[in-house]
């Protein structure tokens, strides 16, 4: 347990210390996992291409979010990333060191920094505990403080996300309210003042009042704490709305990745923008939504993926090099990358072409340029 | 069966050909009691629904959109206390018993549920639990039955509907599960058909295919949907007319473009502004309103949002009814915004 900071509440933006601050905090290279499917007798009859050769960098203080669909292998990135499974292959090196092959112990140490706030914040939050216990377990694994400074640690968590610490320290998970639940797990991955917080569907099953006072809580730890966030939702207007950039993941694999407000506005490849069609938008001026443009075909399973691109048997641009040749993820400038022999071209005036004339409502205003 | 105040079920206009009036919805209240407390979940509810039109509950989990459906189905358990009047053309819904309520449901109305693994029987193939839905309604033959069956998995669009007549639930996503759920919720011709939260469990991509196939089969079979969500926007591009609740109160109600062009209750007001939208640049905050929704076993006097409104007075004190304010567009508020003046 050495690069344990002092958790006292007072960290500075990055606070990464002396590392090389050039370096990207979380770098991921080639990442695969897979999984056996079993039949009867335990016969292996098939892989499950869970997470397919998945490459990025994470720097400091960054928030990166990972949208997709179901099955695309956004929830065993996030696993894989935190070791909580082991990939197949691929590194991992997050602060400069590489997790793969790192002894359990030395991982359990490295997770002080990495911390995952997780879909169902009962699910993940003892039903027995007093919350002040639930929020101090870090603090009494990870650092030597003493019960005095925990249980002051704890008042100042609490505080921060937005729960007074009088009425709620001495409850229990079960009194509370989805959102408070929500809060009490987010306080429980600071408390150790982590470099990178990993949400996995965190805001998911939350109301839409409350989800916009957890969305916002994650903003004010953001700007206050330097926090980096990989944010894994399937709504894409939150990931919008937190991420600087975005990754958008099709069956196991990246299929773009970029800043955000480009990849929204410009998305160059058709599965992004099969992605945003989906998403029904409302104009508060005048009252009129634009309907989705559902994307025809099933989601191809990750047992057997297609051949080539894995997005060719829903594509409306496919061709036959698609089935043929997997496409690479290439630089489309600007720190925008796509994986497409067909990528959609990059103005967004002229995108998209033939897709938008099927929108039928008005289109949505353009995106503030910045 | 008094109705409350001056609450008046006068119709959001409608265009010309006025289409025929279903379901008569009014004043329907949900009460449980729950360790001897009563919880009251639906306070007052009144609404109607056409032929071949869309209406959406939308509303926070807590606000009595599901109970105040599964009310009109017969389906809450008995712990429920169902009073007010639900009318689907002359027979009345509330108040039968379970067997004369057999035969309404899936003949007359029918239901779709949120989750698809767990509304199919996970031993029977999906062929057979249509087959099993049509001859529950249906004197007809198994060869019959099963014609049908088949024919109405085309009608859903299910891919390979040969096929998949002999599948199992867990062969198939649930885009499909969902599919043929609709299908058996359609066995028996319903008049109205219940869509509770039916694609919130699916994909954005699924989902858009869905609520299109919905739409599409409402058009060619002239079904009235009911169309529960917690999705605004979805709400928002399929509903002809949009209802939100908020602790088992209609608060606003209108046409879906009147009602989004110019939201006048707060509620709808927070609603649409603590939702991301795609246009939102990153790391902007959004317009948040503070607390929790009211405990449903202890409403007071007054309007129930008032505690978290930014635009609450003295008046609210006292339970505003819904009222047609404008033509087509009723809302429940004192204070209701968008009136000009303070707007920013």
């Amino acid at each position: 347990m050495t690069e344990i900071r002092e958790g006292t509440g007072t960290a500075t933006a990055g606070g990464l210390g002396g590392e090389d601050s050039t370096a990207p905090l979380l770098q991921v290279r080639n990442l695969v996992q897979e999984y056996t499917t079993r039949g009867p007798g335990g016969v292996k009859t098939g892989v499950v291409h869970a997470v397919s050769d998945v490459s990025f960098d994470l720097t400091s203080g960054e928030t990166l979010g990972v949208v997709g669909e179901t099955g695309s292998g956004k929830s065993t990135l996030a696993r894989a990333i935190i070791q909580v499974e082991r990939p197949k292959s691929g590194t991992v090196r997050f602060q400069g060191r590489e997790l793969n092959g790192m002894k359990k112990r030395d991982i359990t140490a490295v997770r002080a920094n990495m911390q995952m706030v997780y879909q169902d914040p009962f699910g993940s939050l003892n039903p027995r505990w007093r919350i002040e216990d639930v929020v101090a377990e870090p603090l009494l694994g990870h650092t030597d403080m003493t019960r005095q400074q925990r249980s002051e640690r704890v008042g100042e968590l609490l505080d921060l996300v937005g729960l007074n610490p009088g009425t709620y320290r001495r409850g229990r998970p079960m009194e509370l309210s989805g959102g408070q639940a929500q809060r009490v797990a987010i306080a429980r991955a600071i408390a150790l003042n982590p470099a990178l917080v990993i949400c996995d569907e965190a805001i998911s099953s939350l109301d839409v009042l409350i989800q916009a006072q957890v969305l916002n809580l994650f903003e004010k730890l953001r700007a206050e704490l330097g926090l980096a966030y990989l944010f894994i939702a399937h709504d894409l207007a939150t990931v919008k709305q937190v991420s600087d950039r975005v990754a958008v993941m099709h069956l196991g694999q990246l299929a773009e990745i970029g800043p955000a407000e480009e990849l929204y506005d410009s998305p160059r490849h058709p599965y992004t923008r099969a992605l945003l069609d989906s998403v029904p938008v409302l104009d508060l001026e005048t009252g009129v939504a634009r309907r989705p443009v559902p994307l025809s075909g099933e989601p191809p399973s990750p047992l057997h993926p297609p051949s080539g691109c894995r997005f060719r048997t829903r594509c409306p641009r496919a061709e036959a090099r698609c089935a043929e040749v997997e496409p690479k993820l290439t630089d489309a400038g600007n720190g925008h990358q796509v994986a497409c022999h067909f990528p959609l071209d990059s103005t967004s005036a002229a995108s998209a072409g033939s897709l938008r004339d099927a929108w039928r409502g008005p289109r949505p205003e353009a995106m503030p340029t910045i | 069966m008094t109705i409350l105040g001056k609450t008046t079920i006068d119709a959001p206009s409608v265009a010309a050909g006025e289409p025929e009036t279903v379901l008569t919805v009014e004043d329907l209240r949900v009460t449980f009691s729950r360790g001897g407390r009563l919880v009251h979940a639906v306070n007052g509810l009144s609404y109607r629904v056409r032929t071949g039109r869309i209406l959406a509950i939308i509303g926070e989990s807590g606000s009595g959109k599901s109970v105040s459906v599964r009310a009109l189905m017969g389906l809450l358990p008995p712990s429920a206390f169902v009073t007010g009047s639900a009318k689907l053309g002359d027979t009345e819904l509330i108040g039968r018993d379970e067997r004369s309520m057999r035969r309404i449901r899936g003949d007359h109305v029918a239901m779709v549920f949120q989750d698809p693994a767990r509304s199919l029987n996970p031993t029977m193939s999906a062929g057979a639990q249509v087959v099993e839905a049509i001859r529950t309604h249906r004197k007809t033959t198994r060869k019959e039955a099963a014609d049908r069956a088949v024919e109405l998995l085309k009608l859903v669009r299910l891919p390979a509907p040969e096929r998949r007549f002999h599948e199992y639930p867990h062969q198939l996503s649930g885009g499909m599960r969902q599919r043929v759920l609709i299908a058996i919720a359609l066995a028996a011709d319903p008049e109205v058909l219940i869509a509770d939260e039916a694609t919130t469990a699916l994909d954005v991509t699924t989902q858009a295919q869905i609520m299109e196939l919905l739409v599409d089969l409402q058009e060619r079979l002239g079904t009235a949907i009911i169309m529960i969500s917690h999705d605004i926007g979805l709400a928002a591009s399929y509903a002809h007319e949009v209802l939100v609740m908020y602790a088992g109160r209609a608060v606003e109600h209108a046409e879906t473009t009147t009602l989004f062009g110019n939201v006048r209750m707060p509620y709808t007001q927070a609603l649409l502004g603590a939702i991301p939208q795609l246009t939102t640049p990153a790391h902007a905050l959004l317009a948040v309103v503070g607390g929790q929704p009211p405990d449903l076993s202890a409403l007071g006097e007054g309007c129930a949002f008032r505690e978290r409104c930014p635009r609450a007075t003295e008046e609210c004190a006292v339970q505003p009814s819904l009222e047609m304010h404008e033509p087509g567009h009723r809302y429940a508020c004192w204070n209701p915004t968008g009136m000009g003046r303070e707007e920013s």
